[in-house]
């Protein structure tokens, strides 16, 4: 029986066999299904990608609002749509490096502030033109200049200059920084013709895949873009990205077939899920975590001693296993974890101590006046549920929680970085100078804890400019420790990236910068 | 003039005003929500330069009346305006998303008007006896449950259990028309489910309330079947309490069913509006209000002048 099932595993490696003929072949050896199912997988991946089929998404994350142009892209469905047609100039692969897009080459001078990307030629955009650096000169002009309104308007402050040369495109940074082609690498700064300064919503770029339906909020088609500069990424002649924002809604739709994959399967019927015979629930650790975050500058909390009270009175493991259903891992109070590059693992881990808690609340001398927590499920999902879980337990160590709870709608602008303690969520950065950069730096907009140490900044700018990585690791340690005991973040868990996918896909790939594989589920995997 | 051409232009005339009206009214309270479109486009990542330059941009910055008489001076001349947040143009966007809910809602009142009307007859016919009691139960339950609910066990046992319908009522122009119907098939079977018992009880009372006049005794006495006599003679005269409840149902399939369009992912006006909320993009929100107030002003002055034709009394005025 072995020898002929290798037989037919080989077959199948060689494209004679389909699925369906190798299931009912295998059944009638006396294979179970499931064993079966296995063996073709395996044999499906070792015969390689193959083209064709229409991949279907069915996305949370979608509004009728939604456009096309990158610099607004600010939930899923637009991350994924940018996917599909655009390329940025890198991308970071799953084991946190910087891959090649379109430019070939980068190249960073001694001090790190001048970077050089060597673009490629012949690249062609979805209008016929090719792409030069003049359209990558201009794209970047607009996600930074001064009528910017980009989402990735905060990551390209530290630009000096930028020029098109050629076949180069080059940045100068008026301050050192060794992690500027993970900036570059952002999912906003998808290269367009001339920029996208006449029609930035018109959905033209270089990628795999070109537009055919734009319909916001309901649903986007792309079809596959016969010249694309890699032949090896797209293997689907269509990808079509369907807005499913209803979780029952979703999992219905990939459990009767309807779509290929999913994203935020609920951690509650993740389990449940990945029971199904015909699909898998890939469970991607990832850089986003759930957070309460405190002002450091603002009464009750400009106390330290207050601080590490509430840091020590909240159960990790329970809320992990409670709002996460294990999906996740715990946090230290700092937003850097194993996923990381340069992450210091011996750094210890706070812990849960009521004692601990009832110690640095009575030195912080807090009049007993209960603190208020505002708290939305908007935040994250389960923020409520986590709060009123953090409430109790801070009441065991005899600080009074107050739990206020704010509308969804508008979260974002009234309640967050607004109030002085809340939910909040952070959906982290490929690299840790990025994390640090948006929200714990001084004079960071996004600095949502009030976190300002002068020691802390220039540590950080010292990082950027030290090209010697043992080094770096040792700066990022120690400012990860600072933000642990001075900070006003408290950080129990990191989020899994919770996703299903039909098992007629192969090639997955976990990887932790982004959800979906970082959008390259459509360039990578293929249908078996 | 005739009494009731005359009666129509009152009518059309005060829901014209009616409709500016509400139109004001979805203006200010939509300003006086927290937050603007550029706040709640750029989310979290908002920084005060992209927030300043985004307000500039979409216009936020010119006082709230100049905005809403720009846009009523656009609506006036038949120019619904450009989205806020993602320059389409509404009118393109609406005329989609209105003719999707309205198909839903027909499909849904084709099967559930009639319906609702005969179990009505039918319960009248058989009053207080186990046909009428079973259809009270039946209805009254499916519309006691909340129809998300309703929705995901239709889903679950239809769809992934069965395999006959799609979960996903995703229409678009290139299906043939009875592939749409297949589409919306799930949807329409649950929407009929929520209206079927208001509109059923309504007949069923107010044939029941007329079952106690002289006339009906006289129609029976001269030997009429019962079931004629329910149809001849009661239902002409129940007409009116009817028509008012099935065009409320009408008008609530058509901008109250936002819950069966997102558990069923329908292309609706109802998500559409609820997005745009959301998102603060006034000009869509206005353009929705003022669609789904006409649609609501439409049927009651529909109702309303039905009712008159069926009374004779009113139809004839001294």
């Amino acid at each position: 029986m072995n020898e002929q099932l290798t037989h037919m595993a080989g077959q199948v490696t060689a494209g004679k066999l389909t699925r369906r003929e190798f299931m009912g072949k295998a059944a009638a050896l006396g294979v179970s299904a499931a064993m079966a199912s296995t063996m073709f997988a395996d044999a499906a991946r070792a015969a390689g990608p193959k083209k064709g089929g229409d991949l279907k998404f069915g996305l949370q994350g979608g509004e009728s609002t939604n456009s096309l142009d990158p610099a607004t892209y600010a939930s899923s469905v637009p991350f994924q749509n940018g996917k599909q047609f655009g390329d940025q100039l890198v991308e970071v692969a799953p084991d946190g490096s910087i891959e090649p897009r379109l430019a070939e080459a980068v190249e960073g001078s001694a001090d790190a502030k001048v970077w050089t990307f060597k673009l490629r030629q012949g690249v062609e955009f979805h209008n016929g033109k090719t792409m030069t650096s003049e359209d990558v000169l201009k794209t970047m002009e607009r996600h930074s200049n001064e009528d910017s309104k980009s989402g990735a308007l905060g990551i390209m402050k530290g630009i000096e200059s930028m020029k098109a040369d050629g076949d180069n495109f080059q940045v100068t940074l008026t301050e050192p920084n060794a992690d500027l082609p993970y900036l570059m690498a952002d999912y906003h700064l998808i290269i367009q013709p001339d920029g996208g300064m006449e029609n930035p919503g018109a959905g033209i770029g270089t990628g795999p895949y070109q537009l055919e339906v734009d319909e916001p909020g309901v649903r986007h088609v792309f079809k596959k873009f016969a010249n694309h500069w890699n032949p090896d990424f797209g293997n689907f002649d269509s990808v079509e990205v369907i807005v499913i924002n209803d979780a029952t809604a979703r999992t219905a739709a990939l459990q009767s077939g309807q779509v290929h994959a999913i994203n935020r399967v609920e951690p509650k019927v993740a389990d449940l899920l990945g029971r199904a015979p015909n699909l898998t629930v890939h469970s991607t650790a990832g850089r986003g975590h759930y957070v309460f975050i405190m002002h450091c500058d603002t009464a009750p909390f400009d106390n330290n001693e207050l601080r590490l009270a509430l840091k020590h009175a909240i159960n990790r493991q329970d809320l992990v296993d409670k709002v996460l259903r294990g999906y996740g891992t715990i946090g230290n109070d700092m937003p850097i974890n194993a996923a990381y590059p340069l992450f210091d693992g011996s750094i210890p881990q706070r812990d849960y101590s009521l004692e601990k808690a009832a110690e640095h609340y009575a030195k912080s001398g807090h009049d007993g006046s209960p603190i208020i927590l505002r708290v939305a499920d908007g935040a994250f999902p389960g923020a409520v549920d986590a709060a009123a879980l953090f409430q109790q337990s801070a009441a065991q160590a005899g600080i009074p929680l107050e739990i206020k709870r704010e509308p969804n709608d508008g979260y974002w602008s009234e309640v967050w970085n607004v109030q002085p303690f809340c939910a909040s969520y952070w959906g982290g950065r490929p690299v840790q100078d990025q994390m640090y950069a948006t929200a714990y730096l001084s004079t960071a907009d996004w600095n949502d804890t009030r976190f300002k140490v002068p020691e802390f900044d220039e540590m950080l700018f010292a990082a950027r400019a030290e090209l010697d990585n043992d080094k770096r690791k040792d700066i990022y340690s120690k400012m990860g420790m600072m933000v642990r005991d001075q900070g006003g973040l408290i950080c129990p868990m990191f989020n899994d990236f919770v996703e299903g996918v039909t098992n007629q896909l192969e090639g997955w790939e976990s990887d932790p910068t982004q959800e979906m594989m970082n959008g390259n589920m459509s360039r990578k995997m293929w249908f078996a | 003039m005739h009494p009731i051409i005359k009666l129509v232009s009152q009518r059309l005339a005060l829901g014209l005003l009616l409709l500016f009206g509400a139109s004001a009214l979805i203006f200010g309270l939509t300003e006086a929500l927290p937050g603007d479109a550029a706040q709640a486009v750029l989310g979290q990542s908002a920084t005060p330069e992209a927030l300043a330059n985004l307000r500039e941009e979409m216009g936020l910055n010119r006082p709230a009346l100049t905005r809403y008489f720009e846009w009523l001076g656009g609506i006036l001349q038949g120019d619904l305006g450009q989205s806020l947040t993602n320059k389409l143009d509404i009118a393109e966007s609406i005329g989609k998303r209105l003719g999707n809910t309205l198909f839903l809602a027909c499909a849904a009142a084709v099967v559930s008007v009639p319906l609702a009307i005969f179990l009505g007859l039918l319960a009248v016919r058989y009053r207080n006896r186990w046909p009428d009691k079973l259809i009270s139960a039946i209805t009254l339950t499916t519309v006691s449950i909340p129809e998300f609910l309703i929705g995901y066990v239709v889903i679950y046992f239809v769809s992934v259990k069965l395999g006959w319908f799609s979960s996903l009522a995703m229409i678009n122009d290139t299906m043939s028309f009875g592939q749409k119907l297949n589409a919306i098939a799930l949807p329409a079977f649950v929407l009929t489910l929520v209206v079927l018992a208001q509109m059923m009880r309504m007949t069923r009372a107010a044939i029941l309330n007329l079952m106690q006049s002289a006339y009906i005794e006289t129609a029976e006495l001269k030997g009429l079947s019962n079931f004629q006599v329910i149809a001849r003679h009661a239902f002409p005269n129940a007409i009116s309490p009817i028509v008012n409840v099935v065009m409320l149902n009408l008008a609530y399939l058509v901008v109250g069913v936002v819950v069966v369009e997102v558990v069923f992912v329908y292309p609706g006006m109802g998500q559409y509006l609820v997005d745009s909320v959301t998102k603060r993009d006034v000009p869509v929100v206005l353009a929705c209000g003022v669609v789904f107030a006409a649609v609501y002003i439409g049927l009651n002055m529909f109702a309303d002048i039905v009712s008159i034709l069926a009374n004779p009394r009113l139809r004839h005025p001294k």
